[in-house]
């Protein structure tokens, strides 16, 4: 059903239109040029619709009218290794098509039509056999790394009529059809859509049990994320979000990335159009283009497309998790998102609470992030969508309102400080002001996988952190002399973990990614310098001669001196730390003079 | 619809001019407002409505009544006419002659607006141009097709340092790169709410540098009317785009004072009644700003390119003040100015801790600069802010009481500002002798503190100070 009507006024991004029977939601296409937009309320017989696409040169009395459907995405095999804007139109076809620059009241397809894929029916599907939301048809070999499957609707119910055998078919052909109770049937296609602001179902929620393993070091082993989780980087400029969402992007063990550039620079996102065909995935080996998608409204595209676009990206990232994958969604920036809705609440005229955002702000905010988790998908499997949302504080104050907001939503909260930018300490994440909820959960999965002693380190490591924040006070008042042997080598391990363990360059080629193995080995041998040390002091070894270790500088570049796969040199290192503290011991602690059982007694961190 | 006058002003205000009963414009229509005197001021449309037509009035509403004041709809958007004679051509901010010649006249014209360019189409910017200044080519290199800010402060060398970047801007090529006389630049200078003075630095250092035929300027003057502030860079960016990517040029866009453009945003937010988010800037400043910035760049398969050195001032000095905040979030880094360093007489006086170039890693290294580049800067960066840390501690406890390692903090620090961040206004450093003057300065530290470097770097450029 649609229905006509006329435009009446024009102010930025909002029309007024005469436009009666119009829905809420509902998609409308104005002026001549049939620029696109979206019912958003509706008085007596007018609608008020925000509009995707810059309004310029529409003009009152111009046509409008009411397509009858709500903006949707098309979902099937060809999406992963593009780029799309805010309405998924297809970038890279937009630039063959009509030139370098975007047009307006463009619609095309976000799926080629003519290309065919190779589509295999599911063994056990037999004609006549029930099938429903989300059951799996069959298989498509999207390319190397994907293997798509091709879902039922998630909102049919029937019994299978047809199914085509295993041949090459475009998004258009029919590929089955299904007879519903009601009789009706319905045609199948290897591509289907789904509107974005309505959540694709699922059978029910699941616990998330493993971390998301991301390779970053402060993440992976101080604040993890699990898979299915949510979580956010807030930061002032400059401070690094997009830089860690793109390290996420490339190396944590997702099986697809959707990265959603929202309101940000047209550059980061040729950059990554242009570094990811290059990259390898480190577990796989496969061109990391091809787990990966982009949805891209840069800062300077219309403001309305940058609110749907978030939608879009996680509209994608659903039906790839029903279809049992692990999922990744970056979204950079959400404040950008949350402007586009105050910009549009502003034109309302809606009363703002805070800083110009509307009341609903966090509930909206929240009911996005909701959308994040790992379930199990109407067809049995599990999947699960992972959230990662930048967030841009005006002048870096957390306090404000999406910051804020944010933070009571989401589990994983990983704080940029611009202290920590500033002296180039990257990734910038502040380990006092960052948290995550599932330490306990990502535990299991790293005593399991990778060591038992991975909690007790990784605490001690976070002490010793804390610990050398008040040290570094009372330096600040007094000066270093007043400190103990003790307390200037707590001071000096914290530096030693901080430089060689938190920081981490996305530059640097044996740095960018770290393993899990390499991740704890680098905390474990850390730890036993400081546990050693600790006892040097206690036999009387003074802790000058003690910070003049060569040991020191050596391992604040093990961990760009040793590359993931050349463990075992790091090993070896680690090999080399008690004799190296045996003979230090030799020296200064004759059994003579201090007595070897003292020394054992004093064993341990302080 | 025909070219019809219009005497229907309901009311006007702050630059905003409303008329009643206008029937059929078009949203971003340009007008002509003739007032009492016969005046004409130009102006565009910014709501339309059966009802009501809101018009900005770019030459301001003062002087306006509503009963003898007439406007004519030109039914077209808001184009300028391009063509390669505005070379050496000084403008107002619509892109009318200000030098008392003729005006452009050419079959081609375009929206100044501009249409967003598809991420696809873009070429990720990564050819370094050395700016022969020490802080920016070490520490925060500049690339082609890149914005990069200076924020300021009232009173701060601004746009003396504009102005050498100007002169000295150019690019390295090794070896076998093309020839770099085959490649044409240009300057477009977008001035808005400058003093006189300023304007006339500007000109004379252009005069010096002999690139006057090369410049392009469009001014709007600090007694100009504010409100054309709103459009002047995007007539300005209309005229770069056209140098850059139909003439092939590289093309350097200096624009200042971005705090001005949005002060005048501001005022016309406020009288249209826009919900002010931050310090009565409306909530789309971020979007408003990335409008003009994101139109630097480089095009996949285009000769030439727009770098883009905006200057923003930050009012109280103050980092965090919309303006600057804003445009940190867009621009691809930013250079910072102190006024500790002006004022202990270090010129520039950039402050390199927070300024930053996010396009500097593509940029440098072997084959572009010098193979240890990044980690020389690096190094300088982690050595310099711990070196800051050392003297707020000697501030404390007086420097008597420091280690001597603290003390070697101290001496570096002082030897990096003296002799690596200080340099005269037209001494024109080589990369190389940037890298070596960093060398020169991070070897009054110990070997041990050079974490950043490798241990080959170390060997071998580290020299042994003297003192040793
Ligand atoms: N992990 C890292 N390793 C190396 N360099 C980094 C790292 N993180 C950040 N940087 C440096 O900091 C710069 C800024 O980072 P980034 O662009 O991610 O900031 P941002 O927080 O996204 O800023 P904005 O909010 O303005 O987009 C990068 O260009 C890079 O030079
Ligand atoms: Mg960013």
């Amino acid at each position: 059903m649609s229905s006509e009507g006329t435009i009446l006024d024009i102010q930025g991004p909002i029309v007024i239109a005469r436009l009666p029977n119009a829905r809420i939601g509902e998609q409308v296409k104005l002026g001549s040029q049939g620029l696109m937009g979206e019912v958003i309320a509706r008085e007596d017989d007018r609608a008020i619709i925000q509009v995707y696409e810059i309004t310029e040169g529409l003009r009152p009395g111009a046509p409008a009218s009411a397509v009858g459907s709500q903006l949707s995405v098309e979902l099937g095999p060809g999406l992963l290794g593009g780029i799309f804007d805010g309405l998924q139109r297809p970038l890279k076809t937009l630039l063959e098509q009509t030139g370098e620059r975007i047009e307006r009241g463009l619609m095309v397809p976000a799926i080629d039509r003519n290309k065919r894929w190779p589509f295999v029916p599911g063994k056990d599907l037999k004609i006549g056999a029930k099938v429903s939301g989300s059951t799996i048809l069959g298989s498509v070999l999207e390319n190397d790394s994907i293997t798509h499957r091709i879902l039922m609707p998630p909102d049919v119910t029937g019994e299978l009529d047809d199914l085509v055998p295993a041949g090459d078919y475009t998004v258009d052909d029919v590929i089955g059809r299904v007879r519903d109770t009601q009789g009706n049937i319905h045609k199948l296609h290897l591509s289907s859509r789904w509107p974005v602001r309505i959540p694709r179902p699922f059978s029910k929620r699941d616990h998330a049990l493993q971390p998301l393993i991301t390779g970053q070091r402060i993440m992976d082993t101080f604040f993890p994320l699990l898979k299915g989780g949510k979580g956010a980087i807030p930061g002032p400029f400059g401070a690094g979000k997009t830089v860690l969402q793109q390290q996420i992007a490339r190396w944590s063990d997702a099986q697809i990335v959707i990265y959603v550039g929202c309101g940000e620079r047209g550059n980061e996102l040729t950059e990554v159009l242009d570094t990811f065909p290059q990259l390898s995935d480190p577990r796989t080996g496969r061109p990391l283009m091809e787990r990966t998608m982009l949805v891209a409204n840069t800062s300077n595209m219309p403001v309305v497309a940058r609110e749907v676009s978030v939608y879009v990206g996680m509209t994608i990232a659903e039906y790839f998790r029903d279809q049992g994958f692990d999922v990744v969604v970056v979204a950079d920036s959400t404040s950008r998102w949350a402007e586009a809705l105050r910009e549009v609440s502003g034109r309302l005229g809606q009363m703002p609470v805070e800083e110009g955002y509307p009341a609903y702000l966090g509930s909206t905010l929240s009911a996005f992030y909701e959308r994040a988790g790992r379930v199990e998908t109407l067809n049995g499997n599990h999947g699960s969508v992972t959230l990662i949302g930048a967030v841009s504080p005006p002048g870096g104050d957390f306090s404000e309102p999406v910051t804020s907001h944010t933070k009571d939503i989401i589990q994983t909260f990983w704080a940029l400080s611009k202290d920590l930018a500033d002296a180039r300490h990257y990734p910038a994440v502040d380990w006092l002001e960052s948290f995550s909820l599932f330490v306990d959960v990502a535990a299991k999965w790293w005593h399991e996988n990778i060591n038992e002693d991975w909690m007790r380190l990784r605490n001690i490591a976070l002490r010793l952190l804390s610990e050398s924040e008040e040290l570094a006070r009372i330096v600040n008042l007094v000066g270093v002399e007043a400190l103990s042997g003790q307390q200037r080598w707590t001071l000096e391990t914290s530096k030693l973990i901080r430089e060689g363990l938190l920081q981490q360059s996305a530059l640097e080629p044996n740095d960018s990614f770290c393993s899990p193995r390499k991740q704890f080995l680098l905390l474990k041998l850390m730890i036993e310098i400081h546990t050693r040390g600790a006892e040097m002091l206690k036999v009387g070894m003074p802790v000058q001669e003690l910070l003049r270790q060569p040991l020191l500088a050596k391992a604040r570049r093990w961990k760009i001196s040793y590359s993931s796969e050349e463990i075992e040199g790091l090993e070896q290192e680690g090999k080399a730390i008690e004799p190296i503290f045996d003979a230090l011991r030799a020296e200064y602690a004759s059994p003579l003079a201090k007595g070897e059982s003292a020394a054992r007694t004093g064993a341990g961190p302080t | 619809m025909s070219m019809l006058e219009y005497r229907s002003s309901a009311w006007a205000r702050g630059g905003l001019l409303a008329m009643r009963n206008v029937p059929d414009v078009a949203l971003g229509d340009r007008v002509v407002v003739r007032d009492h005197l016969g005046r004409q001021r130009s102006g565009q449309v910014i709501r339309s409505s059966e009802e009501l037509v809101l018009i900005q009035v770019f030459e301001g509403t003062d002087n306006i009544d509503l009963e003898r004041t007439w406007v004519r709809f030109l039914d077209q958007p808001f184009e300028l006419a391009l063509a390669p004679e505005m070379l050496g051509r000084v403008f107002n901010g619509v892109g009318q002659s200000r030098d008392g010649r003729p005006p452009i006249i050419s079959r081609l014209s375009r929206n100044v607006n501009g249409a967003a360019l598809n991420p696809a189409a873009r070429a990720y910017p990564r050819e370094f141009i050395q700016t022969g200044i020490s802080t920016i080519d070490g520490m925060n290199t500049l690339v082609r097709g890149q914005k990069l800010p200076v924020f300021s402060g009232s009173g701060l060398p601004h746009n003396r340092l504009a102005a050498q970047i100007v002169r000295q801007a150019k690019l390295l090529f090794h070896g076998e790169g093309k020839a770099d006389s085959q490649e044409s630049f240009a300057l477009v200078f977008a001035a808005m709410g400058v003093s006189h003075s300023d304007a006339r630095f500007f000109e004379e250092s252009f005069k010096e540098s002999g690139v006057l035929g090369q410049v392009v300027t469009f001014i709007n003057l600090a007694d100009d009317p504010p409100i054309e502030r709103l459009i002047l860079p995007r007539v300005a960016l209309t005229c770069a785009e056209y140098l850059a990517f139909d003439l092939d040029m590289h093309v350097l866009v200096v624009m200042t004072d971005m705090t001005y453009y949005a002060e005048a945003l501001r005022e016309i937010a406020t009288g249209k009644g826009d919900v002010p988010a931050r310090k009565g800037f409306p909530g789309y400043l971020y979007s408003d700003l990335a409008e003009i910035y994101e139109r630097a760049g480089r095009i996949r398969g285009k000769a030439g390119s727009i770098t883009m050195i905006p200057v923003v001032s930050m009012p109280s000095d103050d980092i965090t003040h919309p303006v600057p905040d804003l445009t940190g979030y867009i621009t691809e880094g930013q250079i910072v100015l102190s006024r500790e360093l002006a004022a202990a007489n270090i010129q520039p006086p950039v402050a390199v801790l927070p300024s930053l170039s996010r396009l500097m890693k593509d940029g440098i290294g072997e084959g572009m600069t010098r193979e240890d580049h990044a980690r020389v800067a690096s190094q300088l960066f982690a050595s310099y802010a711990k070196a800051q840390e050392v003297r707020s501690l000697a501030a404390i406890i007086g420097a008597e009481e420091l280690s001597e390692e603290d003390n070697r903090y101290l001496q570096f620090a002082d030897a990096f500002e003296q002799r690596f961040v200080s340099q005269g206004e037209h001494e024109d450093r080589s990369i190389f002798h940037t890298l070596d003057l960093a060398w020169e300065v991070l070897s009054l530290l110990p070997k041990e503190a050079l974490t950043r470097l490798s241990e080959k770097d170390i060997e071998a450029r580290y020299r042994s100070p003297d003192s040793e």
